[in-house]
This record gives C-alpha cells, sequence and structure tokens, in this order.
C-alpha cells in the first residue's frame, strides 16, 4: 500500500483558547473523494484551510503525497516548513473557495493564465490553449474574454475551478462552493465537479452542505463535530444508519431544513 | 493711480512665468517622488515583521506630525552642521516628496487594506509568488480607487510650494511678490499668482478625475 494522498497525524488548530481541531488524524488515499459535513463551528472548513497553507496549525504534523507539508527535514530533525518548503509542497494542491475569489481585473483566461505562467513558468501561448480546453470543460469556451462582473455566481464559480485545474493539482479542496449561489445554479457548478470525479484523477476533498450530493458522489462522508471526526465511512451507511447519535440530530435537522 | 493697471500686468507677465515653471516643476517632481516613496512606505508598513512594520509606522506619524517649513529648514539649514550640504532645489524637492509620502502611504494603505482577504487566499492557492501576488494581483486593485485621494494630495503640494521661498527657490508667488516689492505695487502680481494657483488647481483636477476613470476603466472595477 502507498502512502495516502493526504495524511493528518495529530494536528491540533486552536485560535487562543478556543479548540478548534483537536488532535485530528485523517488519512486520504490517492483518488479518493471525500466530503466534510458538519455543524458551523466543527473546524470542517479549517481542515481544508490548514491543506492550503492559509492557516497554521499548532501542532501535529500534514503530509502529501508522501511528503510533510508543515515541515521539512534538516540534518535529520524535523523543524517548521520555509517559505520555499511549503510553496513547493501546496503546489501539489488546488483550492476552490465559497466565494470564488477570482480576480476581478482580469478575464476568465487571464484567471486561469497568471499562475500556469507566472508560476509554472509556461509559455504565455501554452498556458492559454491549456485554460481554453479547461474553460472548454466547464462549459464555458464562449466566455474567455468576460471579466467576472459580468459573470454569474455559478459561471464565475466554474472559472475558478478551471483555475485551479489549470496548475495541475494532485489534490482538489472544494470549500462549500455551492453555498454563495443562487439554488437555480448550483447544479450547473456540481456537474462540473462530477464530471472532474469521473475523468480525472484527482483527490478530492470537499466541505459540503449539498448532503444529496455527497451521498451521491463520495467515496466516504467524515462527520465533523467539535473540533474532531465524531464518525467516518461510506455515505450509504452514514446517511442511512449512522452510528453517532450527533450524527443522526445533524443530518435530521439537515433534512428537515430541506 | 488706479486701483488696477494693466501695465503692470504685462509686466509682471515674464517674472510670473518664470517662477511658474518653477511651482510646476517642483510640484511634478516632489509628487514623483511621494508616489513612489509612499508606495515603498505602505508595502513596508505591510511587513509581516511587527518591528519593521512599526517603525514604518512611526516614521510616517513623525513626518505627518512635525511642519513640512520645519522639515526643510533641518534638512536645509541643519544639515550643514554636520556636514551634510544639499542644494536648495534638491532639499526643496526631496523633502516636500518625503513629507507628502508619508500622506501617500496613508493613501495606499487604505487601498491595500480594501483588498478583500479572499484575493490574497487565491494567491495562496495558486502559488503565486509574494512579489507577483502584490504586483499583479492585489496592487492593480488597491491603487485605481485611491487616485482621487492621492490626487488631492497632488493638488495640496501644488499649493505648498511657496514654502520652497524659506530656502531661497524663486517660485512662483515669491517672484510675484518680489514684483511687488521693486514697484511697491503688489495687486496685480499677488493677484495673478492667485489666478495662475486656481487655474492649475482645476485643471489638476480634471486631469485626476480622468486618470480615476480611465484606471476603473482599465481593470474593471467599479
Amino acid at each position: 500500500m502507498s502512502d495516502p494522498m493526504v495524511r493528518f497525524e495529530n494536528v491540533t488548530k486552536s485560535y487562543g483558547a478556543l479548540t478548534v481541531l483537536d488532535q485530528l488524524n485523517l488519512d486520504i488515499e490517492r483518488n479518493e473523494k471525500v466530503s466534510i459535513i458538519g455543524p458551523s463551528g466543527s473546524g470542517k472548513t479549517t481542515v481544508l484551510r490548514m491543506l492550503m497553507t492559509l492557516e497554521r496549525i499548532n501542532d501535529g504534523v500534514i503530509w502529501v503525497d508522501g511528503e510533510p507539508l508543515t515541515h521539512m527535514d534538516r540534518n535529520g530533525t524535523m523543524v517548521k516548513a520555509s517559505e520555499r518548503h511549503l510553496r513547493r509542497v501546496r503546489g501539489k494542491i488546488g483550492m476552490v473557495f465559497q466565494h470564488f475569489n477570482l480576480f476581478p481585473h482580469m478575464t476568465a483566461l487571464q484567471n486561469c493564465i497568471e499562475a500556469p505562467v507566472s508560476v509554472l513558468g509556461l509559455s504565455r501561448a501554452e498556458a492559454e490553449a491549456r485554460a481554453a480546453e479547461l474553460l472548454d470543460m466547464v462549459g464555458l469556451g464562449d466566455k474567455k474574454g468576460h471579466f467576472p462582473i459580468q459573470m454569474s455566481g455559478g459561471q464565475k464559480q466554474r472559472v475558478a475551478i478551471a483555475r485551479a485545474l489549470a496548475m495541475r493539482p494532485k489534490v482538489m479542496l472544494f470549500d462549500e462552493v455551492t453555498s454563495a449561489l443562487d439554488p437555480e445554479l448550483v447544479g450547473e457548478v456540481l456537474n462540473v465537479i462530477r464530471q472532474l470525479g469521473a475523468e480525472h484523477d484527482l483527490t478530492m476533498l470537499m466541505v459540503t452542505h449539498q448532503m444529496g450530493f455527497a451521498k451521491e458522489f463520495s467515496d466516504r462522508v467524515c462527520f465533523f463535530y467539535g473540533g474532531k471526526i465524531a464518525e467516518q465511512g461510506p455515505p450509504d451507511k452514514l446517511f442511512n444508519d449512522p452510528d453517532n447519535d450527533r450524527t443522526r440530530q445533524f443530518l435530521s435537522a439537515v433534512l428537515e431544513a430541506g | 493711480m488706479s486701483i488696477w493697471d494693466w501695465d503692470y500686468v504685462w509686466e509682471a507677465m515674464p517674472y510670473l512665468y518664470q517662477g511658474a515653471i518653477v511651482t510646476v516643476q517642483a510640484t511634478f517632481l516632489g509628487f514623483a517622488i511621494a508616489l513612489v516613496l509612499g508606495l515603498v512606505f505602505a508595502l513596508v508598513r505591510q511587513s509581516q515583521n511587527r518591528i519593521i512594520s512599526g517603525v514604518m509606522a512611526e516614521i510616517v506619524e513623525f513626518i505627518r506630525s512635525t511642519p513640512l517649513l520645519l522639515q526643510i529648514f533641518f534638512v536645509y539649514f541643519v544639515g550643514p552642521q554636520f556636514g551634510i550640504v544639499i542644494p536648495a532645489w534638491t532639499a526643496g524637492i526631496g523633502v516636500l516628496g518625503i513629507h507628502y509620502a508619508a500622506y501617500c502611504s496613508e493613501c495606499y494603505r487604505a487601498g491595500i487594506e480594501n483588498v478583500d482577504g479572499g484575493q490574497w487566499e487565491a494567491c495562496t492557492a495558486l502559488n503565486l509568488s509574494m512579489a507577483r501576488a502584490w504586483r499583479v494581483i492585489i496592487l492593480p486593485q488597491a491603487i485605481p480607487p485611491i487616485v482621487p485621494s492621492l490626487g488631492n494630495y497632488f493638488i495640496g503640494m501644488f499649493k505648498d510650494t511657496p514654502i520652497l521661498a524659506a530656502i531661497a527657490i524663486l517660485e512662483m508667488l515669491q517672484r510675484a511678490k518680489n514684483f511687488g516689492a521693486e514697484n511697491y505695487r503688489y495687486i496685480e502680481a499677488i493677484t495673478m499668482a492667485g489666478a495662475l494657483y486656481l487655474l492649475f488647481s482645476l485643471v489638476a483636477s480634471v486631469i485626476v478625475q480622468m486618470i480615476s476613470l480611465w484606471l476603473n476603466r482599465r481593470y474593471h472595477l467599479q
């Protein structure tokens, strides 16, 4: 068995006295699709943000693709990762945000070629060809020259997905990517994610409130409660026959809300 | 003797013209320094290192809390006591630039802090280098909205240039005054200088508005 794609090893994150994640241990296998669900404040988004290095961890180690992300080896001892080390390892990770975070002063195409050109060193022509392909894939081939302000939320989020994919990540993180969308636009974004899962070798980790999608799409669902994984397992089991009372309460509350 | 004598107007014209050139040059050079140095101040202020950003904040506060005239005197008159002799023109423009850089840096800071935090997160997620993120993502969004306030400082600096007279730079107002003193008659020259200041300020404010509109359109910001 090879190394997991992502490993959280005793990871703790706190803000002052508030512990958001408490000794988290979680392995995500290559190409595995994992959904993270749970009430707000349960630490689920923090998991993604730590993996993207948007938050520093207080304790533990995060591994990506067999090497430590948060730490590095210096003469046989593990020390905190330097900025350079972080940059190298996080290149394997891409992230899509709840509020898209597209660059508003750039067209859809420019959004998708900026990093491939300046970070990966692709030629402009090469980056443009790749970006055009990805925008086609997310169904926005005709919107290349549009600025974010000229697009709907669903379109923006699909550009954001294309932009993240343009960096050829091995792991894709989706942080409540449909939460800021009007209900009728949710489907087009989920379809793109579905297609990604089917056609690409990608490890996918998503925080979501779309229970139906989590159930249909994931290989495994983790239910977070109070900074810990209260329960995890295959979606059929977790949604239909949860072991944990908290899970049951959460699911019934969510289902009731509709 | 009439209140207003057109002969003096024509006579004063060349004097004022020479002074106006000095004033405009001082404004443009000084403001160029203020724009560049102000941005440097603002960027240093954003440093993750608390000591560096704290020291920068204090320097900016210090510059803003003491009079421009005092700063010019200090550089021009006190400097030579320590062997630092700077020509009047260099000292004048330099101090104007540094003084206004402190104000401009606060403008830049407001612009920078107004850029949505999600933009930085996207830069991290896409692995952009710090320099690239600043240059291509953050500043193009931070600067267009603050152009009107920078423009105010531009006009403010223009109106502060008469202070240069204190270190014997013959700018427009000083020329007008000298002309008045030579002829025992001030009204024409001083009024003309006032009209020219007004004219320049109005033109500058139109130009600033045009730049602001153009930048906002260029970067597709509201």
